[in-house]
């Protein structure tokens, strides 16, 4: 069981869960979502009405405008499907990371310096090589940053074998501050006085789709995720960083490299995570003000353990989460509650959803 | 560079080095005895910042900074009672619940802050000085060294204390194993949860003190995310100290010696902008980890919650 027991996060194995579920006998699968999706969901929410209750503000007028905002309103919807694209990709990087048991905490950073660096070169090439290299050059500059952020995490996990909960924690606040420094002393857009990258023109970011605003980021998005996940469950490479994540003693002893395959699942991920904040550069923003952090690294994290690792899953989630943020931007203008109780919500889900979890495995070990 | 090693400048250096090294001494005591008994508290950051939150509220509406610390203690012990309740007693993953922990302490400080405060930050009055007589008056350290607060003598003391407690008495032994193998304690009769639960609770208490000491004496006043990962830095120096308390009092010093340097220099003139300053604690942190970082020693059942009978 995930949340139960472990210390590293591979520890969960979804077909076993799934194969638990089909065999137990006496539960149904029904009750078991409930326990474990369903109801930390709705105990989040509730938990956190309590909350805005104490500080005077209606939660049904809340939870009501988050609502109205980013599902029931046509430019609503769009904003929460532009929302995903960062959002999908982060969960690739987590995906990738979690089921090869690293716990890559620094996306935040691996975000920032891989937005930064495709802001700052995607504008420079526009007019010299065609559109769609312009795009292709911004995604792997960003791939490529976020990736050299974390190698010293991953030469000291790998080698060494540092703690990388700490060092990529570290080279979060770092890369942070680094992008923030890149943009006010070396990438600054001369023609402005807001510290600011060079913007890149809306005709030449990501294409819309359809009629829509909603930017095409999103299928890219889809697409990573959907690749993670078959990578990581239907190929041989997959079933090694599976290996090194549930045992790594094993996996050496079965003759694998776990540093090598250490050192890959860091590459992956963190270049994943600067896919994610180049996905937000050249599909919506154009560009990156000095101290802009929207800071989704950490906040993907209860999603990713909410879907159990699973790539769909994840999607599902990442979907109402996006809309959460979009609806909750708009509630907290109305209401005049900080955008920062998305962060309750959050924390509360996490909360709930680890004693889901345990009541389930309460449950689960009642029966055997 | 002839005006910067002035006494004025020296004794600045000094004090800002202390100022800037007491938060993150007490999360490192704090964080050291969780780990010890094997639970690693990712979630001190959260409680510095609401024992930070709720160490300035008190002062504020008391008047009074003892008033405050002891706030503090209690935000920080607030939000380490949650985690002992899931982490120690129900075994969920402590990484999970410590960011969960550490992202609402985040956004629950901002929000009752905005609802009290709305847009202003009130500060607090300067504090009261323990002067030792005599000393108070060298120059260069008498004024940071011998004029601080009664409470920064205070975590010196609880280094000695504690450092005590590790190595003389049954409760350290005890602590030990419960990081070491907790099996073995439980089979010898002792509490391996029970001492658990204390150790994450006294990492609550003193994490929360160092936020208290960084919005009441530090800065003053409370701003939302004002920790600014002082309590991961305090994971950091326990996990390099090897289970020592001086060494986390060292490194404490050192890592508030780097931080108060850079500001030193600003206020003398130079103009690195504040980003780089701000990256230089967790650059020294980087660089300490690729020098040491396999020395590093933690518990072998560090974050591994302990169930009875388990396999």
């Amino acid at each position: 069981m995930s949340m139960v027991q472990d210390a590293t996060p591979s520890s969960v194995d979804p077909e076993a869960n799934a194969a638990d579920a089909a065999t137990r006998p006496g539960r149904s699968a029904f009750r078991r979502i409930m326990t474990v999706t369903i109801g930390p969901i709705v105990a989040a929410f509730i938990l956190s009405a309590v909350i805005l209750l104490l500080v005077g503000v209606n939660p049904l007028t809340y939870y009501g405008y988050i609502l109205e905002r980013s599902l029931f309103s046509g430019l609503g919807l769009e904003q929460t499907a532009t929302r995903m694209a960062p959002l999908l990709f982060l969960v690739a990087s987590l995906i990738v990371a979690f089921r090869a048991g690293i716990w890559n905490l620094g996306t935040d950073g691996q975000f920032l310096l891989g937005a930064v660096c495709s802001a700052a070169t995607a504008p420079l090439l526009v007019g010299v090589v065609p559109g769609w290299a312009v795009l292709l050059i911004g995604f792997a500059v960003a791939a490529a940053v976020g990736a050299v952020w974390s190698i010293i995490p991953a030469l000291l996990k790998a080698y060494q074998g540092v703690n990388e909960i700490i060092t990529t924690l570290m080279m979060s606040f770092l890369g942070v501050l680094m992008a923030s420094t890149l943009v006010k002393l070396v990438f600054l857009d001369p023609s402005t006085t807001v510290p600011q990258t060079r913007t890149l023109p809306v005709a030449d970011r990501l294409p819309r789709l359809f009629d829509t605003s909603i930017s095409s980021g999103l299928i890219w998005g889809l697409i990573a995720v959907m690749a993670v996940h078959l990578m990581m469950t239907r190929t041989a490479f997959g079933l090694r960083l599976r290996m090194v994540g549930a045992n790594p003693t094993a996996a050496t002893h079965a003759g694998l490299s776990v540093p090598l395959l250490t050192m890959a699942t860091f590459t992956i991920s963190a270049g994943f995570a600067g896919l994610s904040g180049a996905s937000e550069i050249l599909g919506v923003a154009g560009n990156v003000r000095a101290d802009w952090n929207p800071a989704y690294g950490l906040m993907v994290i209860p999603l990713v353990f909410l879907a159990r690792f699973h790539g769909v899953g994840a999607i599902v989630l990442v979907f109402f989460y996006s809309a959460l943020m979009i609806g909750s931007e708009s509630a907290a203008r109305r209401l005049g509650v900080p955008q920062d109780f998305t962060l309750v919500l959050v924390a509360s889900l996490l909360i709930c959803l680890g004693l889901g979890e345990y009541i389930d495995h309460r449950k689960s070990r009642k029966e055997r | 560079m002839s005006g910067l090693l002035t006494e004025a400048f020296l004794s600045s250096l000094l004090t800002g080095a202390i100022v800037a090294a007491i938060p993150m001494l007490l999360a490192g005591l704090g964080e050291q005895m969780s780990e010890k008994a094997g639970v690693l508290n990712i979630g001190i950051e959260g409680m510095m910042l609401m024992g930070a939150y709720l160490g300035f509220f008190v002062a504020y509406e008391t008047s009074s900074l003892w008033m405050g610390f002891l706030g503090g203690m209690l935000g920080g012990a607030l939000v380490a009672v949650v985690m002992a309740v899931l982490c120690v007693w129900l075994g969920l993953n402590q990484i999970v619940i410590g960011i969960g922990l550490t992202l609402g302490a985040e956004g629950l400080t901002a929000l009752l802050h905005h609802f009290q405060f709305s847009r202003t930050y009130p500060r607090l009055p300067a504090p009261e000085r323990l002067d030792i007589p005599g000393l108070t008056d060298l120059p260069v350290i008498g004024p940071s060294l011998f004029g601080r607060h009664l409470i920064v003598y205070l975590a010196v003391l609880a280094v000695i204390v504690l450092a005590a407690l590790y190595r003389r008495t049954n409760l350290g032994m005890t602590l030990r194993a419960a990081g070491e193998r907790p099996a073995a304690l439980d089979v010898a009769g002792g509490n391996v949860l029970g001492i658990r639960v204390v150790a994450v609770l006294f990492t609550g208490a003193m994490a929360g003190l160092g936020g208290a000491y960084l919005a009441n004496i530090g800065a003053g006043l409370f701003i939302p995310f004002m920790t600014g990962g002082a309590g991961f830095i305090g994971i950091v120096l326990a996990m390099l100290a090897r289970g020592r308390p001086l060494w986390v009092l060292i490194g404490a010093l050192i890592f508030g010696a780097a931080l108060s340097l850079t500001t030193a220099l600003q206020v003398a003139g130079s103009n690195i902008p504040t980003d780089v300053i701000q990256m230089l604690p967790f650059a020294a942190v980087m660089l300490v980890l690729v020098l040491f970082g396999r020395r590093a020693k933690l518990p072998s059942a560090l974050a591994a919650s302990y169930e009875r009978g388990a396999r």
